[in-house]
C-alpha cells in the first residue's frame, strides 16, 4: 500500500489555519457544532489537526493501532466521551471527523493538480486514515454509553432492594418497579438472607409499586414465597391492586397457596395475629 | 463408615447433618431413619440442615424423600434452619417439598413438633 507523500503532509501542514476555517464551517453547516462553545470547538480542531500532522511526521502510515498515533487516539477517546456524557448522538461525534474530509480534499485537488494518478493515490490514504479515526471515535463512544447504562442499572439494582423490618419478627419488602429475572433474584436474596440473620417469622412483600403483574412476575413471586415457606417462614403478599387482581384472574395464574391482603397494613395485622402478638401490646 | 446420627430425645428423633452430604451418605441415612422410626415408634421427627449451604439435584430429592418418608411412617417431621441458597436451589429444581412443615431454627422447630403432636 502506498504511503503518504511528504508533500501531502506539508501541504496541511502549511494550510492548517484554512483547513481549520473550512473544517469548522462544515461542523456547523451540519449542525454538528451545536452545543458545544465556539472556543472549545476551535481548541479541539486545532489539537486534533496538530495531532494528525505529528503523527504523519512520526511516520506510522495508515494503521492508527501504531505508536506513533497514541496521542490521536486518547484525544479521540477523551472527545468522544465527553461528547456522549454531554449527550450527543454517535453520528455528530463521528462527523466531527468526517468533516475534516470535504476541506482537506479540496487541499490536495489544488494540490495535486498536475499528477492526477498521485492525486487518488493520497486521496485514498488520507480517506483510510480518517475513516479509521471515524469508526475509533464511534467506538469509543459506544462503550462510554454502555458504561453509563451499566452503573444506571446497578444503581438502580441497589437502590430497590430495601428490606424494613416493621416488627419484631415481620420483615417488609416494598417492590417498586418492574421485576425482571435479575431484579427477581437479587430481591429473593436480600429478602432471605434478611429473614436467617434477624429470625423473622413472617415476609410481607408488598407490590404496591409494581405497576403490572404478568406470568412472569408472578411466577417470580411465586418462587420467593416458596423458598420462604422452605426456609420455615410465613410469606404474605400485600397492595394487591384491584387491576393486578382482574389480571391476575383473568391471565388464569394460580396464587392458590399466597396469602394475599389488599394493603399493607391489613397484612401487618394479620401478621401480628399469627405471631400471637395484640397490635397494641408492644407499642 | 460415615453415618450420620440420629438422637432420640423422648418421644422426638432428631437428625441434625453437620457435613457435606454425599450420595451414599444420604442414603444410609434415609435407610437408618426408617428403621428407627420404626423401633422407638417415634412421634415427631425434626431435621436440622442449617450446616447445609450446598445441595444439588439429588441431594434435593433426597431431603425431600427423606421428610416425605417419616411423615408416611407416621412421625411429624419438620425441616428446619434451611439456609437460603439451598432454598432457592431447591425451588429452582421445582422441589417445593409440599406437605412438609420448615422452621427457622431447631427451638421454633421443636415447639411446632410438639404442638403438632398434641403436647404443650
Amino acid at each position: 500500500m502506498a504511503a503518504l507523500q511528504n508533500s501531502t503532509l506539508e501541504a496541511i501542514a502549511s494550510n492548517q489555519s484554512q483547513l481549520i476555517g473550512d473544517w469548522i464551517a462544515a461542523l456547523e453547516a451540519n449542525g454538528a457544532a451545536r452545543n458545544i462553545k465556539e472556543q472549545d470547538l476551535r481548541q479541539e480542531t486545532r489539537d486534533f489537526l496538530q495531532l494528525v500532522v505529528d503523527g504523519l511526521r512520526s511516520e506510522s502510515g495508515g494503521n492508527i493501532g501504531a505508536a506513533g498515533w497514541e496521542e490521536t487516539r486518547r484525544f479521540l477517546e477523551k472527545l468522544s466521551s465527553s461528547r456522549a456524557q454531554a449527550g450527543q448522538e454517535s453520528h455528530q461525534t463521528a462527523y466531527f471527523i468526517f468533516a475534516l474530509k470535504g476541506p482537506l480534499f479540496t487541499l490536495l485537488q489544488s494540490h495535486y493538480r498536475e499528477q492526477p494518478a498521485l492525486l487518488a493515490e493520497q486521496l485514498w490514504e488520507v480517506s483510510e486514515l480518517l475513516d479509521a479515526f471515524g469508526l475509533h471515535t464511534i467506538r469509543t463512544y459506544q462503550k462510554t454509553r454502555e458504561g453509563v447504562i451499566k452503573r444506571q442499572q446497578e444503581e438502580l439494582l441497589e437502590l430497590s432492594t430495601p428490606v424494613v423490618k416493621l416488627w419484631d419478627g415481620v420483615l417488609a419488602l416494598p417492590l417498586i418497579g418492574t421485576l425482571d429475572s435479575q431484579r427477581s433474584q437479587t430481591v429473593m436474596e436480600s429478602l432471605l438472607q434478611r429473614i436467617v440473620d434477624t429470625g423473622s417469622e413472617i415476609a410481607i412483600i408488598d407490590i404496591t409499586g409494581v405497576p403490572t403483574v404478568d406470568t412472569l412476575v408472578a411466577q417470580h413471586l411465586l418462587k420467593t414465597v416458596t423458598a420462604i415457606r422452605l426456609m420455615g417462614a410465613d410469606c404474605i403478599i400485600s397492595g394487591v391492586r384491584p387491576q393486578i387482581a382482574q389480571t391476575i384472574v383473568h391471565l388464569g395464574l394460580d396464587l392458590g397457596t399466597l396469602t394475599t391482603k389488599s394493603n399493607l397494613a391489613d397484612a401487618l395485622k394479620l401478621a401480628l395475629t399469627r405471631l400471637g402478638n395484640r397490635p397494641d401490646e408492644r407499642v | 463408615m460415615e453415618r450420620i446420627p440420629i438422637l432420640q430425645m423422648g418421644e422426638f428423633l432428631l437428625v441434625t447433618i453437620q457435613v457435606d452430604m454425599h450420595d451414599q451418605l444420604a442414603l444410609r441415612l434415609q435407610d437408618d431413619l426408617t428403621a428407627r422410626i420404626d423401633h422407638t415408634s417415634a412421634r415427631g421427627v425434626l431435621i436440622d440442615i442449617s450446616a447445609l449451604d450446598m445441595v444439588d439435584s439429588f441431594i434435593g430429592r433426597m431431603i425431600a424423600s427423606i421428610s416425605g418418608l417419616s411423615r408416611i411412617m407416621d412421625a411429624e417431621t419438620v425441616l428446619v434452619g434451611m439456609q437460603p441458597a439451598v432454598a432457592i436451589t431447591l425451588v429452582e429444581l421445582g422441589l417445593t417439598l409440599p406437605g412438609v412443615s420448615t422452621a427457622l431454627n431447631v427451638d421454633r422447630g421443636m415447639n411446632l413438633l410438639r404442638q403438632r403432636v398434641g403436647r404443650p
